[in-house]
């Protein structure tokens, strides 16, 4: 009887049970272990990485973020972007009520390792309506090239 | 066998674009009621702001400038639109909403109506 309800499309418990396997593999409970360096979800700022045949692309999303509190680093292949918010949220008083309180304040740091065929000394970093977009170029052996064959016969 | 979506999809005719909560702040005062929210990528052309009555919609599209070629390796923002509804009480001047962005963040005021806001009663000795 429980072999027949797990098979039913979108019903409860296998959305159930799919939601706890994603959420043992972020944790990296069930075997597939996950990236020493990841964070559960709700870290500030979210981070996502891309790559193009010439570089790559990292986009952090942190908004209101004072540049002068912004620092962005690499060290031997990790890029470190830390900093701190500074919360608009004044003190809770008799003139004030505070109903929702979500967004992130305080220092934040956050660390991704990057492979070794990007050059670090050309680094590109943007910030532009609250994304913070960097930039590394590859190195240029690394890029994809193509080959001639030489014909010998 | 369809996917809940797809099923969704056929029987409502509307598709169900994958839409991020951004994070909000909301404090109450005597003037009215402020929201900050977080839009990351988001300008002052691509926000929509919405009353329906006495719901009030904040909406906006995010773009990041990547390049076209771009292809992801890792994701933890997997949508580039923002949307969050709230509803209103009456006692707030919804034609009045003062709105602006910067840097991503959106702060707006929704100011009380003015027979609304707190009044001090004069009590006479009678």
């Amino acid at each position: 009887m429980y072999g027949s309800l797990m098979r039913l499309p979108g019903d409860f418990f296998a959305d159930l049970s799919e939601l706890q396997r994603q959420v043992e593999q972020l944790v990296g409970a069930r075997g597939w272990p996950s990236s020493i360096r990841a964070v559960g979800r709700g870290a500030f700022p979210a981070l996502n990485m891309g790559t193009t045949a010439e570089a790559v692309e990292i986009y952090a999303f942190a908004p209101g973020v004072d540049l002068g509190k912004l620092e962005v680093s690499i060290d031997k292949g990790l890029l470190t972007i830390a900093g701190e918010r500074q919360s608009d949220v004044p003190d809770e008083s008799d003139k004030l009520n505070v109903y929702a309180r979500e967004r992130f304040a305080g220092t934040f740091r956050r660390v991704m390792s990057l492979s070794d065929d990007v050059d670090s000394t050309r680094v590109d970093a943007t910030y532009r309506n609250g994304v913070l977009r960097i930039v590394i170029p590859r190195r240029e052996e690394s890029k994809p090239r193509r080959i001639d064959v030489k014909d010998m016969g | 066998m369809d996917t809940k979506q797809e099923i969704a999809r056929r029987e409502t005719g509307v598709s169900e674009a994958a839409a991020l909560v951004p994070p909000v702040d909301v404090i109450e005062d005597d003037a009215g009621i402020t929201v900050t929210a977080d839009l990351p990528g988001v300008t002052k052309d691509s926000l929509v702001m919405r009353v329906d009555g006495d719901t009030l919609t904040i909406e906006g599209q995010a773009s990041l400038g990547e390049s076209q070629t771009i292809e992801p390796v890792y994701a933890e923002v997997r949508a580039a639109h923002y949307k969050r509804s709230f509803t209103l009480s009456r006692e707030l001047d919804t034609a009045n909403i003062d709105a602006a962005i910067k840097d991503g963040v959106l702060k707006l005021h929704v100011p009380k109506l003015e027979q609304a806001r707190p009044r001090r009663i004069e009590v006479k000795a009678g």
